[in-house]
């Protein structure tokens, strides 16, 4: 298993979801969501970045990847606008 | 090592592995859609019912979910070296790695089965007693957990399906390398993207607190 920059990549992960374990036990409310949510991007971005490739890939590639993504959060925030805002 | 490699209609490897990624990423983001509206339900509950939305998540095995993550990570990881090696050309490391993902996506889906099984009998699954749960928003969480991890359980199950397929047809020598490195890296793709998306079912469903 020579594969330094993976290992490390997976011991990073694994440290995520202790952290996120972690952190429902002490946070609640939309604090718990935000870390929570942050972290599952941090770790999304770990396995983007070092497990699928995108360090070595071109602009093409790196903007198909996270089209998707981006879209969705689109998506979301103006669906999400609309609850909040009508009380 | 490219020798063999390229394929029509294709000038060279570069633009070849381009195409391959730039389709392989497109079919990526449609699954990130289709899993987007689900995420949309979720999001729109917590907004409206907060609170009973946090009740029905303590009622999840968030234990058994974490160990659910360490292995789809773990199983990601083997999969990552595997298209190293596979780059590598070395045919019989490649398939005993494709093979140990597949092998942990199988633990994986024990587990959730396992977990399946616990939930209905206390009563929480859709079909189960009414008095497990005090409220319609919980149970409509229930179900939306259910359909939701259910689909990802048909994702991980058709990924096991293919790293296996793979894996025997490297060990058999009937698919050979580097002429399918493109194959495992896209498979790659696909399971990493499978991992990415339980990454984020895993907090929105077990972790609302």
């Amino acid at each position: 298993m020579a594969h330094p920059l993976l290992l490390r990549a997976w011991i990073v992960l694994l440290l995520l979801l202790c952290a996120t374990v972690g952190a429902s036990f002490v946070l609640a409310g939309a604090a718990s969501l935000a870390v929570a949510l942050g972290i599952a991007f941090a770790k999304a971005a770990v396995v983007y970045w070092f497990f699928m490739g995108l360090r070595r890939e071109g602009g093409l590639v790196r903007l198909a990847a996270v089209i998707g993504t981006l879209w969705l959060l689109i998506l979301l925030s103006l669906a999400s606008l609309d609850y909040l805002t009508r009380g | 090592m490219t020798e063999g490699m390229l394929r029509e209609p294709y000038a060279t490897l570069h633009q070849q592995h381009q195409a391959a990624r730039l389709g392989m990423h497109l079919f990526l983001a449609s699954e990130v859609m289709l899993f987007g509206g689900l995420f949309a339900v979720v999001m729109v509950m917590r907004i409206l019912h907060p609170h009973e939305v946090v009740a029905a998540s303590e009622r999840l095995h968030m234990w058994l979910g974490a160990a659910n993550t360490a292995i789809l990570l773990t199983s990601s990881l083997l999969v990552a070296i595997a298209v190293e090696v596979a780059r590598e050309t070395r045919r019989r490391a490649t398939y005993r790695y494709l093979a140990g993902a597949a092998l942990l996506g199988l633990l994986f889906l024990a587990l959730k089965a396992f977990e399946y099984g616990s939930e209905y009998e206390e009563g929480i699954l859709p079909g189960g007693s009414a008095a497990a749960l005090s409220n319609p928003v919980q149970h409509q969480f229930m179900n939306v957990y259910l359909v939701a991890t259910g689909l990802h359980a048909v994702h991980v199950t058709i990924g096991v399906l293919l790293l296996a397929g793979l894996a025997g047809g490297l060990a058999a020598a009937s698919l050979t390398l580097p002429k399918r490195i493109p194959l495992v890296e896209n498979l790659g793709l696909y399971w990493h993207l499978v991992d990415v998306i339980w990454i984020f079912l895993y907090p929105t469903l077990y972790l609302a607190r």
